[in-house]
């Protein structure tokens, strides 16, 4: 396919960005039957009916044009009325506001709009799969931080300073995390906020899981004293409403980065889908009750798990929030790569490779809880059991 | 009522089956806790028992019909609406009885083989009582959903195998 004058008509950045190692595994797992998937990256419920009803009621009304570029104004407000009531964090909705295609987008609008070609961007180790690579396609270098086990993968502030150059412009958090499930309380982010303030950092805070923690209050860190100045906080409706497909994020900062935001998105992106939009209204006007139900059961299904898996020899702590569990393989003398591709040949249980994550990651499996109580008991029956056969 | 027990109630509710020593983990107790747990709800009659919930319709030898009957009563006095209810929820093949507000009084559940023997019921025994003044029968035609149960739901996961 490669033009005969050229070796690739692709730009460099993208030719030599790694593809996803899930893909892979995606692709593995699609071939085969009676597969019980733990590797699922969202809930497992149906989006609330209310939800629906409105985004099905929008559309009768004609609701079909586009949006303001950030985002409907009454939507806005509601972020701004939910942010301030769930998180003591205050933003204007006429310019602090903007509503996005996921939460991803907002990540992928907030690099653009603060990294120049070569600063450095830290991202957390294991982390989310997309940091890295938006970071890279934003013009930036990605620097990564390994986070420790033995510190239940949380960012430590001593490891921020040892990260930082004279090019380090940004760090992007997220708490709690995808893939070990860790949450950083109040104390730890406080204390990250210490060297964010003396090296001056811009923090992307990915707050996506806020709703789903288990044992202590969440803490947003846009609510750390004078971080507000410097976040962006960054997180939408997919997990806590169970809305993945809907593609419907937010971010929220300081005014001059929000503006900068809209403005990319005006030229890229117009507007998030109007329909998704109305449901979005819908689910923060009245859904805390669906989001209450969700949580006790994830909560009850992730003892159920953590339990299980070290009763059966995968070591794992209980993470406070998401709904992952991250358990060490070591103890198999198998990579997690291996591990993985032989638990799904031979028991067909679908898990993610924990080196998907990042270095750090290896030696670990990402479970995802979000699955019936049925399937995670049988999951775990199988997983024994191909332990039992190493 | 201590929050352990609501949630341990909540998920009888939802699964009559689940093990003791599933539910022990799901709510973090002990197994030995959450036997005299359910020891002492069922003793203070909050558990009454466990039954499934069967779709009738999906068996395909069972026939049935159901209806709900709303029934204007007469109270009597002293006992109020009480004692006429039992009289009603006496009867083995009444399934439910509730007391309502609004245009009638009691709403009674009835199951029975055929239509046939519904209607010799209301006429025979419910609409003779003294106290019943009228009756309006309305038979089901089908069930969408029960008990928070949604028949005919699918339960295939729409989700794709593997994602970030």
């Amino acid at each position: 396919m490669s033009p005969s004058t050229k070796n690739s008509y692709l730009s460099k950045t993208v030719a030599n960005l790694e593809p996803s190692g899930i893909r892979r595994f995606f692709d593995l797992a699609s071939t085969m039957d009676n597969v019980i998937s733990l590797g699922v990256g969202e809930p497992d419920f149906v989006t609330p009916w209310n939800i629906i009803e409105a985004s099905y009621h929008s559309l009768e009304r004609g609701y079909t044009a586009y949006t303001a570029n950030a985002g409907m104004l009454e939507l806005r407000e509601e972020i701004s009325n939910y942010l301030k009531y769930n998180y003591l964090v205050e933003y204007n909705p006429l310019n602090q506001v903007i509503v996005t295609v996921g939460a991803s987008q907002a990540i992928d609008l907030a690099l653009r709009a603060i990294v120049n070609p070569g600063e450095e961007v830290i991202v957390i180790d294991p982390g989310f799969v997309s940091y890295a690579p938006a970071v890279t396609l934003a013009g930036g270098t990605p620097v990564a931080i390994n986070t420790k086990s033995e510190d239940e993968f949380k960012l430590q502030p001593q490891q921020i300073e040892e990260a930082i150059t004279e090019k380090t412009k940004a760090i992007i958090i997220c708490s709690p995390n995808n893939p070990t499930g860790s949450v950083l309380t109040k104390d730890e982010l406080n204390r990250i906020a210490t060297v964010i303030e003396k090296h001056d950092l811009i923090v992307l805070s990915d707050e996506i899981y806020a709703e789903l923690t288990y044992d202590e209050e969440f803490t947003s860190f846009a609510a750390i004293t004078k971080m507000k100045e410097r976040t962006v906080l960054i997180s939408g409706f997919s997990k806590a409403f169970a809305m993945t497909g809907w593609r419907l994020g937010y971010a929220t900062g300081p005014v001059e980065i929000i503006e900068a935001m809209i403005k990319i998105h005006q030229y890229t992106m117009m507007s998030a889908p109007t329909m998704a939009q109305h449901g979005a209204l819908e689910a923060l006007k009245n859904g805390k009750k669906s989001v209450l139900d969700m949580k006790t059961s994830y909560r009850q299904r992730r003892n159920f798990v953590v339990n299980t898996l070290n009763e059966i020899g995968l070591s794992c702590h209980q993470p406070g929030g998401a709904f992952y569990v991250f358990p060490s393989i070591k103890s198999t003398g198998l990579s997690s790569e291996e591990f993985a591709e032989q638990l799904l040949k031979t028991e067909r249980v679908a898990v993610v490779p924990g080196s998907v994550f990042g270095a750090t990651g290896e030696g670990y499996i990402r479970c995802s809880y979000a699955a019936s109580l049925k399937q995670l008991d049988e999951a775990m029956k199988r997983i024994k059991s191909f332990i039992d056969q190493l | 009522m201590e929050e352990k027990e609501l949630e341990l109630l909540e998920l009888l509710e939802t699964n009559g089956r689940l093990e003791v020593a599933t539910i022990a983990t799901m709510i973090n107790l002990s197994v030995e806790e959450t036997k005299q747990m359910i020891d002492k709800l069922e003793n203070e009659y909050a558990i009454l028992g466990y039954s499934a919930v069967i779709n009738w319709s999906n068996v395909l030898e069972y026939e049935g019909v159901t209806a709900m009957i709303d029934v204007k009563v007469t109270p009597v006095r002293g006992a109020g609406f009480d004692k006429i209810a039992e009289r009603i929820y006496r009867y083995p093949e009444v399934k439910a009885v509730y007391l309502m507000s609004g245009a009638y009084d009691l709403s009674v559940s009835v199951e029975g083989k055929t239509m046939i023997e519904i209607s010799r019921f209301v006429s025979d025994k419910l609409s003779t009582l003294d106290t019943v003044i009228s009756t309006t029968t309305h038979f089901v035609l089908k069930k969408y959903k029960h008990d928070g149960v949604i028949f005919d739901e699918e339960d295939d996961d729409k989700r794709i195998l593997v994602s970030p």
